[in-house]
């Protein structure tokens, strides 16, 4: 046995090995666990969007300690700054655009002009110029190798009996199963993804409705998100279901979710599927991660629903702050844990 | 929408010899293919079966889904459904990686011998034909009824694995004396393979080279055993369980031919005519080919030197272009193809996934629809009737 370390991570998914990367860098001596391959988790099933969302001073952070760390990322992570464009079907939503922080607005025109392949009839899109993707699970090995760290194969029963200076909670839809009176919640999502159709779509399309499915309370819902891949692929997404534990196709999600995908894209219909998966997001009640301090030693990293590969990054230097008691980057509070147990 | 008693997916052998049985029974029967005509890959076209009367082909219809139930999804004929089932989907070839494989010239020995069938002209043209089985010989008598100059068949089995194995089925192999005379004069080598090719020349592994404009390789056959997988059915080692009746694991399920075990035109003829028998309720008559699948697996046992042709930088995923010395770094396909995306590509993983399991020990991933690329059209019109609550 070695001598026990700083800081022990449970979880070498993207979130977990963001918060190993960011304590390794501080001289932490870092150690992490996982039961299945690193990044296999939801960090694999993911469409790594890095999106700024409203209000979330979390994404805009992470956002840009992801463009200071652009220039070093391997070329497999692919990087790629194609920014997001939040597509308004009406005048409503529009408005709705209108109101996201820093985006530029589009007009119809300029709407086909900068997307020739989506329907006609729609009003108009704000463009969202710093966002970018990712190809999470080699972000992910790349951040694990800059810790220097080596993950051990280990299923974790009881956080209790870990012995380190830190353990850190990075365990993504499975938290519960670890730490039953926690809130999270699996979510689980669908993806499509296509034979390669290079330049059909420039930039992450989204719908300005994503939102309501993502942060509706209904059982079931599905919304537009198509995403270009450097490789000229197109990934369709995106569905949300609760209280579905099964990983398997469920059809009717599927057909829901492309549906609504040929809405925005008819050209969508005729490109060849070649791959169907699914994921499952860590939901909490309130949309917001768990990042902080639950008990003595015990530290959570998860419940980053559809946003982890996004907020890794921030949740690493919000939690690596409060670990070694330095000043947080942004205020804290609205992501501690102990708010589901006052 | 379309509905039968039984529905075959696959229009070789086993599929057109399960029609006829089942259709004796006076049950609809639907037999699906996604080649232009029935036949398979050793019929092509000139089928030695004719379509049972009462069976309907849907040909070019490619299967993307199997749900239970049965529902057969397909393009372009949307749901198929049945009562039972009978997957004889056959089986695809083995490619080996070694030196120069992805380059222009070498071509899989069956793939060659499909595009000589379908109208290439190979006439004067220089082929060496390699690998391992009794396909090589197949080839090589077509292609050099086609015209082309067959400079010799490398068998990597040794001799004296074959000769025992050719004495004891040689009444069993009709063909075998046939294709002797065709090939006079067309040497055969055993022991002997390809260990690299480059700008039309092939090393062999006897320390001979040769110039050839084509180098057409198989090292035996993998079977298509992924619709049954979808299933749920079981698979042991790449092949789908049946009991005597053919029946699989999943009840109403029956499979037949290559997927159930590599034996050839015999065995998919016999399989197919029990499974269509057994799903329709007929008597089933007994198998005899049990032993020739264990006999001609271990005949043509790959050489494990085969395993080591590969260098650091040659490719062994085509599609995504991924080298050996990365994977190599890997523990597991899946780790492996997330990291490389390795088998991510269009024939995700159909060719390279075998060649990781052999080099490698690495078992592959789950399957999940499309079963082949399909638009998403008919991915997103599943015709799915909508169960109470689904959409809560
Ligand atoms: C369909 C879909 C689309 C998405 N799209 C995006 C997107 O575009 N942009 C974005 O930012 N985010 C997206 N997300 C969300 C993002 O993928 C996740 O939020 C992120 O990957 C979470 O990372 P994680 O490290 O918390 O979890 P995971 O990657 O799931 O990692 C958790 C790890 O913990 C391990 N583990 C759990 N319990 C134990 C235990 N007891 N012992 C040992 N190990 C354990 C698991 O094996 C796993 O490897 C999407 C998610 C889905 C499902
Ligand atoms: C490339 C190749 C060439 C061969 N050439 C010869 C030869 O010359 N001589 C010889 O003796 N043996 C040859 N064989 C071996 C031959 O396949 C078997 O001996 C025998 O024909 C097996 O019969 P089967 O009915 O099991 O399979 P097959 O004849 O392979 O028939 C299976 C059929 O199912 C179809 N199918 C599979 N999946 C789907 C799907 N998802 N949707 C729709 N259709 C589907 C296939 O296209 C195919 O037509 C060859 C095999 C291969 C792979």
């Amino acid at each position: 046995m070695t001598a026990t370390p700083d800081v022990l991570v449970v979880g070498a998914g993207i979130v977990g090995a963001a918060c190993a990367w960011e304590l390794a860098r501080t001289g932490a001596r870092v150690e992490v666990v996982d039961q299945g391959i690193p990044g296999g988790g939801a960090t694999a099933a993911g469409m790594g969007h890095l999106v700024v969302l409203d209000d979330d001073p979390l994404s805009s952070l992470s956002l840009e300690l992801w463009r200071a760390l652009a220039a070093e990322l391997p070329k497999g992570a692919e990087y790629w700054n194609c920014g997001t464009l939040w597509i308004a079907a009406n005048a409503e939503e529009l408005a709705a655009g209108r109101r996201k922080p820093g985006v530029e607005m589009l007009d119809e025109k300029q709407l086909y002009e900068a997307e020739p392949e989506l329907r006609p009839g729609l009003a108009g899109g704000a463009l969202a110029k710093g966002d970018a993707v990712v190809y999470a699970p080699v972000v992910t090995q790349w951040l694990l190798g800059q810790a220097g760290v080596q993950v051990r194969r280990e299923a974790v029963r009881d956080v209790g009996e870990l012995r380190a200076g830190a353990v850190i909670c990075a365990t993504g839809a499975l938290t519960q199963k670890l730490l039953p009176e926690l809130p999270v919640q699996p979510r689980k999502g669908h993806l499509a993804i296509t034979d390669r159709y290079a330049g059909k779509v420039r930039h992450q399309l989204v719908e300005l409705g994503y939102m309501q499915s993502a942060h509706g309370q209904a059982n079931e819902s599905v919304a537009f998100n198509v995403q270009p891949r450097p490789t000229g692929q197109l990934l369709i997404g995106s569905s949300r279901q609760y209280a579905v534990e099964t990983a398997g196709i469920d059809a009717h999600m599927l057909e829901r979710m492309l549906q609504r995908a040929f809405g925005f894209l008819p050209f969508l219909r005729e490109c060849s599927v070649i791959r169907t998966w699914t994921g499952f997001r860590a939901s909490t009640p309130d949309k917001l991660p768990l990042i902080g301090r639950l008990r003595d030693n015990l530290y959570m990293a998860t419940g980053h629903e559809g946003l982890g590969v996004t907020t890794s990054l921030g949740t690493a230097k919000l939690l690596a702050a409060e670990i070694l008691g330095r000043p947080a980057p942004i205020p804290a509070e609205p992501y501690r844990p102990e708010r589901f147990h006052a | 929408m379309n509905a039968f008693d039984i529905a075959i997916v696959g229009a070789g052998p086993a599929g057109l010899a399960a029609a006829r049985a089942a259709a004796r029974s006076g049950k609809s029967v639907a037999v699906i293919d996604d080649n232009p005509e029935a036949g398979g890959q050793i019929w092509r076209g000139a089928a030695q079966i004719p379509l049972a009367a009462g069976a309907r082909l849907f040909a070019m219809t490619r299967v993307f889904d199997v749900r239970p139930g049965f529902e057969v999804h397909t393009a372009p004929h949307g749901v198929i459904r049945a009562e039972r089932l009978i997957l004889a989907t056959g089986a695809r070839e083995l490619f080996l990686p070694f030196p120069g494989w992805t380059e222009a010239g070498v071509a899989g020995a069956g793939a060659l011998q499909t595009l000589v069938k379908s109208g290439m002209d190979v006439r004067g043209r220089r082929v060496l034909v390699a690998g391992s089985g009794p396909l090589l010989v197949a080839v090589a008598a077509s292609l050099r009824a086609k015209g082309a100059r067959v400079l010799g068949v490398a068998e990597q089995a040794p001799l004296g694995r074959i000769v025992p194995f050719l004495l004891r089925y040689a009444a069993k192999l009709p063909q075998a004396t046939a294709l002797r005379a065709r090939l006079f004069g067309v040497p055969y080598w055993t022991g002997v393979w390809p260990v690299s090719f480059a700008a039309g020349r092939v090393a062999l592994s006897n320390g001979r080279e040769l110039d050839v404009d084509f180098l057409a390789c198989g090292f035996g056959l993998v079977p298509n055993s992924e619709a049954a997988q979808l299933l749920g059915c079981r698979v042991e080692d790449g092949f789908v369980v049946v009991d005597s009746r053919q029946e699989t694991t999943v009840r109403g399920v029956y499979c037949a031919g290559e997927p159930t075990g590599i034996g050839g035109l015999e065995k998919a003829l016999e399989e197919g005519e029990r499974a269509g028998a057994a799903a329709t309720g007929q008597a089933v008559r007994p198998g005899r080919t049990g032993a020739f699948v264990r006999d001609l697996a271990r005949a043509f046992a790959l050489d494990g030197r085969l395993y080591g042709l590969a260098r650091p930088e040659t490719l062994i995923c085509r599609c995504e272009e991924v080298p050996l010395a990365e994977l190599a770094m890997h523990r597991e396909w899946r780790e492996a193809k997330l990291q490389t995306r390795c088998g991510m590509g269009a024939c995700q993983g159909r060719i390279c996934g075998p060649v990781a399991a052999r080099l490698f020990g690495w078992t592959a991933c789950s399957v999940r629809p499309p079963l082949v690329p399909v638009a998403a059209e008919w991915l997103a019109t599943g015709q799915r009737q909508q169960e109470p609550g689904s959409d809560r």
